[in-house]
């Protein structure tokens, strides 16, 4: 057989009708080198007993791009070697029967400024894959070209602080308990309380959005009198985060309008909302000079699991990307699951501008956001004024920590809870900036400061035992850095 | 540790006519405060790198001496008054007062009286203002630029403009005299300059003599020290001379030194970079030359140059300065 | 209860002292920011523009010398809010870093809300500084 005819047999067995291994339709290509413009996935997945591999890598491949389940002639109407995905590394995971993919995806695959559409093609139907066990989205390392296309955070965090006046410490916030059955006159009284003791911001809940006991309108007029005297208290810029999630998108834009005609310097939305009406909102929020709060509510029914789903750190880059201001990113030392490895990933995928591949922190990539604005990341649940040192440890100065309990339970009262906040922070960052190291001494200085501060002496000593120390799900295996 | 952190750590001050017998006769470990400051280092680097220059290094060995035993008076407690430190450096061109101050303000940073121990080196120009109302902040940001360190000022009696009664300079050495009285612990001003124009500075400015407590005068160089600063250079710079070309350098010296505008180390340091450019314009004609060529100065370099041609004192070779090296 | 100003990083602290306010200005030296001194009898939360004392201050090695202006502006407008303000140019982030308050009025007038009932029940809400009752320059001499 020629060279010649050897290629034709090779492309009429290519092109044969029936279903031929995802590998030979080029979905796996090792020796590719992706190029500057290509999105590159990071998949975490486990095949069936008997699949192998590359095969597995290549399917995922093919189902988030161009194929189908079996060979179609009208692939050959197209410049199909570019809009196939290409698998090109497969790690075993060690100790695991998990493999890490890596996929490129050439950027004409994407339609512009669209997180809707770029969700429905590298996770819209290739989870359900029955040659998986289970598949994990992990991370994507997304051109700047691609960025390009997105507004991104309305203002980000320096045209927040901008907005409110406050530098060089972590915001303070906490959310409005008990979150729901509270009458909107009630409501506001804890804002009040809250914000005048010394909270930069008060929180309404993920559900608290417009139901019997308390409909948004009144919910919306109370708290803002609230903000007002606090402000008025203080002499500071106050916010409230409205919740503006409802059923449609009329009904969102009504009650956001809304909430500016008030005075509002802040709305929220919820993750539930969907992509699109994110991205909406936050071209509607960047028009009327509103900062958005975004509460990732539903995020760990496909996040927590560490071998199926999509990891946080991709939300949290599609976030950044679709337009939010502000987003609850974990607190390690709260409630809620949060390895401090990985959770510091995030926050570097929130406020990064440029960084390398790390995969201590479980950075698949490295990722260069051009001057899109960063996102405030926000540290939220079971945490207290007694861990103030570790949290700026932690995250740092910009961040907003939300103390919801930890200000509302004080026995002292809401006020006293507040101020009890700020104390240890204001307390710390002095320390911190005085060259003391907190992460040791932190107790320590908290202890001084208490001895001026009723306040804090009382949070102190009502939360001094309080740690929620569990092993977290979803943690970074140490894999080789990815080199491409 | 500053001094002011040694004084609020001394217990409450103690009273000389307070003090018992005993406690007069207690012993004080000063070579303590000499380790924990690395001091000698300090002077002894200063002697090794800077040639000649005797009387300079006595008085500064003299101060470190002063401030050594302030601060152990102050670590005790004893009423100490605060050392004004404040010093006029003179001397004629290149005979080290702009070295010998940066030295000058290391010393005092590791003796705890200056707290960053940087050197800001300005002149006339950069304090004194164009028009009204520019004097004041231009002198107080070279100020507060220099707060930590040392405030070199060159040729400092050129503030003062007696000929031009609205000259701005004057405002310049009030906010400076103002500086130096009531932040003394927040910088040194080190002024700098030939040493008659000082006097007279001095004489006009009673105020500036006051607050200057330390006057160093720097000798010029004998042809001995300007040959081995000579060498030193050669060295650093990665040359040496031939047995001829020093003998050569030697004769240069001695007929540079009798001309208009020596300028010490600086006449050396001018009359080398000739010699090297000579050197190479020699090598550059030749097809191939050794390493030892590439090192070495030789004596034509140097007897080449026009002070070795002219006759004294001709007027030509005061045209300029860098015709002439 | 007397008002308290909070505006600023350190207002919920006692009122900082030189020498802890000279390490606060350390921290943004070391850090690379400019220094800048601002003033004003018009402490409102949307007040941006406080007069400054001076240009800001770039390029300096030490504290003393932040420390030397704030007691110039004091010694000139011991009755006014005075704050120190660091700048980092860095990209990025271009923009205050730290900002705290180191001289108050001794009397703190503070502020009341106006509300203005219009249609609907709703109310505009408007916040006023009773500092700015009184003129400019007369604000404080009580």
């Amino acid at each position: 057989m020629t060279l010649d005819q050897a290629k034709g047999e090779q492309a009429r067995s290519r092109w044969a009708s029936g279903v031929i291994p995802y590998k030979e339709m080029g979905y796996w290509k090792p020796d590719y080198v992706p190029k500057e413009t290509d999105v590159i996935a990071a998949f975490r997945f486990v095949p069936q007993e008997g699949v192998e591999p590359e095969e597995a890598a290549a399917a995922v491949a093919g189902e988030s791009s161009t194929a189908t389940w079996t060979v179609v002639w009208t692939d050959r109407l197209t410049t199909y070697e570019m809009y196939q995905a290409k698998a090109f590394r497969v790690d075993p995971v060690p100790g695991t029967d998990q493999y890490i993919a890596y996929i490129a995806y050439d950027i004409d695959l994407f339609e512009e400024g669209s997180i809707a559409n770029m969700a429905s093609s590298i996770v819209g139907n290739v989870f359900g894959f029955k040659a998986l066990k289970s598949l994990r989205l992990e991370d994507l390392r997304i051109p700047l070209h691609y960025i390009k296309t997105f507004q991104g955070p309305p203002h980000g965090i320096v045209m927040e602080r901008e907005i409110l006046n406050k530098y060089g410490r972590p915001l303070l916030g906490a959310t409005t308990k008990p979150k729901l059955g509270l009458t909107a006159r009630n409501y506001g009284r804890v804002v009040y309380e809250a914000l005048r003791g010394g909270l930069d911001f008060v929180k309404d809940d993920e559900n608290t959005n417009s139901q019997p006991f308390q409909r948004w309108r009144d919910r919306y007029l109370y708290a803002m009198e609230a903000v007002h005297r606090a402000m008025a208290e203080t002499g500071e810029i106050k916010g409230h985060y409205l919740n503006v999630t409802a059923a449609t998108m009329e009904d969102i834009y009504e009650r956001a309008e809304f909430a500016k005609e008030l005075g509002s310097v802040i709305i929220m939305i919820d993750l539930t909302i969907g992509y699109s009406a994110i991205q909406s909102m936050a071209k509607w929020a960047r028009k009327n000079s509103m900062i958005l709060h975004l509460h990732r509510a539903s995020h760990s029914t496909f996040t927590r699991q560490k071998t199926h789903g999509i990891s946080f750190r991709v939300l949290a880059k599609w976030m950044r990307m679709a337009g939010v201001d502000h987003l609850h990113a974990g607190t390690v030392v709260g409630k809620l699951e949060g390895d401090p490895n990985i959770t510091k990933g995030y926050y570097k995928t929130l406020r990064g501008m440029k960084y390398d591949a790390d995969p201590t922190l479980g950075l698949f990539f490295e990722q260069d956001w051009g001057s899109m604005p960063a996102v405030m990341p926000v540290a939220s649940g079971g945490i207290h004024a007694g861990q103030v040192h570790q949290l700026l440890h932690l995250f740092g100065d910009d961040v907003v920590l939300q103390f919801g309990g930890g200000t509302i339970g004080h026995p002292l009262g809401i006020a006293a809870g507040a101020t009890a906040n700020r104390v240890a922070v204001e307390a710390m960052v002095q320390a911190r900036n005085e060259g003391r190291d907190i992460w040791n001494e932190g107790p320590e200085i908290l202890e001084k400061a208490a001895k001026w501060s009723p306040e804090l002496r009382a949070a102190l000593d009502v939360w001094k035992d309080v740690t929620f120390d569990f092993a977290s799900t979803d943690t970074p295996d140490v894999v080789v850095t990815p080199t491409f | 540790m500053t001094v002011q952190q040694d004084a609020q750590n001394a217990e409450d001050s103690l009273r000389v006519e307070a003090l018992p017998n005993d406690k007069l006769a207690e012993a004080v470990d000063l070579q303590a405060i000499v380790r924990e400051t690395q001091i000698t280092e300090v002077l002894d680097q200063l002697d090794r790198d800077l040639v000649g220059l005797a009387p300079v290094k006595t008085k500064i060995r003299e101060i470190a001496a002063l401030l050594l035993v302030d601060r152990v008076r102050r670590r005790l407690g004893l009423t100490t008054p605060p050392p004004s430190l404040h010093m006029s450096l003179t001397g004629n061109p290149g005979t080290g007062k702009t070295t010998v101050a940066m030295r000058m303000a290391e010393m005092l940073h590791r003796l705890g009286y200056v707290r960053k121990g940087h050197l800001v080196a300005v002149t006339r120009d950069d304090l004194v203002g164009q028009y009204i109302g520019h004097t004041a902040p231009k002198t107080k940001e070279v100020l507060k630029r220099a707060m930590g360190g040392v405030l070199f000022i060159d040729e400092a009696y050129y503030l003062y403009r007696p000929e031009n009664e609205r000259d701005y300079g004057q405002e310049a050495i009030e906010i400076l005299l103002q500086v130096m009285e009531n932040n003394r612990d927040d910088l040194v001003v080190v002024l700098a300059g030939y040493k008659d124009k000082m006097d007279r500075f001095f004489q006009s400015n009673p105020g500036m003599r006051s607050r200057i407590a330390h006057h160093i005068d720097f000798p010029d160089y004998t042809l001995d020290e300007l040959f081995e600063i000579a060498k030193r250079m050669l060295g650093e710079q990665g040359y040496r001379f031939s047995p001829a070309a020093e003998n050569a350098f030697r004769r240069y010296l001695e007929r540079r030194m009798q001309m208009p505008h020596f300028a010490n180390a600086r006449s050396v340091r001018n009359a080398l970079d000739r010699a090297r450019l000579r050197q190479a314009n020699r090598l550059y004609g030749l097809s191939t030359c050794t390493i030892a060529d590439l090192l070495t100065i030789e004596a034509e370099d140097i007897l080449a140059s026009r002070v070795m041609q002219e006759p004294l004192g001709s007027a030509d070779a005061d045209r300029s300065r860098m015709s002439v090296e | 209860m007397a008002f308290r100003l909070t505006q600023g990083t350190f207002s919920y602290l006692p009122d900082l002292t030189d020498e802890e306010i000279l390490k606060q200005v350390e921290y943004a030296l070391n850090n690379g920011w400019a220094i800048s001194i601002e003033f004003t009898d018009d402490p409102h939360p949307r007040n941006v523009y406080w007069e400054m004392w001076d240009l800001p201050m770039f390029d300096l090695k030490d504290p003393a010398a932040v420390l030397y202006e704030i007691r110039q502006c004091r010694a000139a407008y011991p009755n006014h809010y005075i704050r120190v303000n660091a700048y980092d140019r860095s990209y990025g982030r271009q923009t205050t870093a730290l900002s705290f308050i180191v001289n108050r009025p001794k009397d703190e007038p503070g502020f009341h809300v106006i509300r203005q009932e219009v249609r609907d029940r709703q109310i505009r809400y408007t916040l006023h500084s009773y500092a700015t009752d009184r003129p400019k320059g007369e604000r404080y001499n009580g």
